[in-house]
């Protein structure tokens, strides 16, 4: 029998959500931090995260193994942390926030949060349907 | 909650460039200020901006430590004086020449100035998007399954 809840219901949706959310928040502080010297412009890879997330890549937080006698780590190489971003044209300040790479980002990432927030809001709608038998 | 944070990040930001183009505004102001003493001679000044890691640094947990460190903002380190030598002009009828006629100004270089102040405003205005973006995307937020 298929599993009823609201896990099963929403699918990945909510944890997309919240990772769109961070993502936000990590660009959001690139920008604030656009002028100031040294500083490293960082960002969450989400495709890495998705993948890690539903189980599609289960190697990915796991040694490569050429002998039955290694030993894997105890707890998976943990995934969607923030990376440093790799600048095309480094400033001579050690800055490596690009705006208009960054402006660009976070609009991408604005577009993604919000058919994702659609997304959640069909399944809520499609629940409510169902609730009501309408 | 990442989303309000987003306000403390770009409010922070927005402290910082205002202070920056306040420094400006003094700088230009006082670009002709001279005085009979060199010491006391005008010299621009320049804020240094450093992103806030504080929190981040006493947390226990790497992945708190990693949402915070997310959450920064910049802050104003200090704000310095620029040591370029001060302009001497010939003129030896000004009140405040010197024994040998020359008139200390202060070292502000205008031209750098009105790029620092263009520089300060698109981060200002930047910023000020970002934080209506971010708006718009917690009211969506809060009218979800309505």
């Amino acid at each position: 029998m298929p599993k009823i809840g609201f896990d099963a219901a929403l699918g990945v949706h909510p944890a997309a959500l919240a990772l769109r959310a961070r993502r936000t928040e990590v660009l959001a502080n690139n920008m604030a931090n656009a002028d100031t010297p040294n500083f490293k412009a960082r960002d969450i890879d989400f495709k890495a995260v998705l993948a890690a997330q539903t189980g599609a890549a289960d190697q990915a937080g796991t040694l490569r193994a050429t002998h039955q006698r290694h030993i894997q780590p105890a707890a998976p190489i943990p995934d969607g942390e923030l990376l440093y971003r790799n600048p095309t044209l480094p400033s001579l300040d050690g800055n490596t926030v690009e705006t208009h790479v960054e402006q660009a980002a976070f609009a991408d990432n604005t577009v993604q949060y919000m058919a994702s927030l659609r997304f959640l809001n069909g399944k809520f709608k499609g629940m409510m349907t169902a609730i009501k038998g309408e | 909650m990442p989303l309000m944070d987003i306000f403390d990040v770009a409010g922070s930001a927005m402290a910082a460039q205002n202070l920056r183009l306040n420094t400006t505004a003094s700088n230009l102001a006082n670009a002709e200020s001279v005085s009979s003493n060199r010491d006391e001679t005008y010299r621009a000044r320049h804020p240094v901006f450093a992103a806030r890691l504080a929190e981040a640094t006493f947390s226990a947990e790497p992945q708190a430590a990693a949402t915070e460190q997310a959450a920064a903002g910049v802050m104003v380190a200090g704000i310095v004086e620029s040591d370029a030598p001060l302009q001497l002009k010939y003129e030896p009828h000004h009140p405040m020449a010197d024994e040998a006629g020359y008139v200390a100004y202060p070292n502000v270089n205008v031209v750098e100035e009105m790029a620092n102040m263009m520089s300060a405003s698109r981060s200002f205005q930047m910023n000020v998007q970002m934080l209506s973006t971010v708006k718009s995307m917690a009211e969506r937020l809060l009218t979800m399954g309505q």
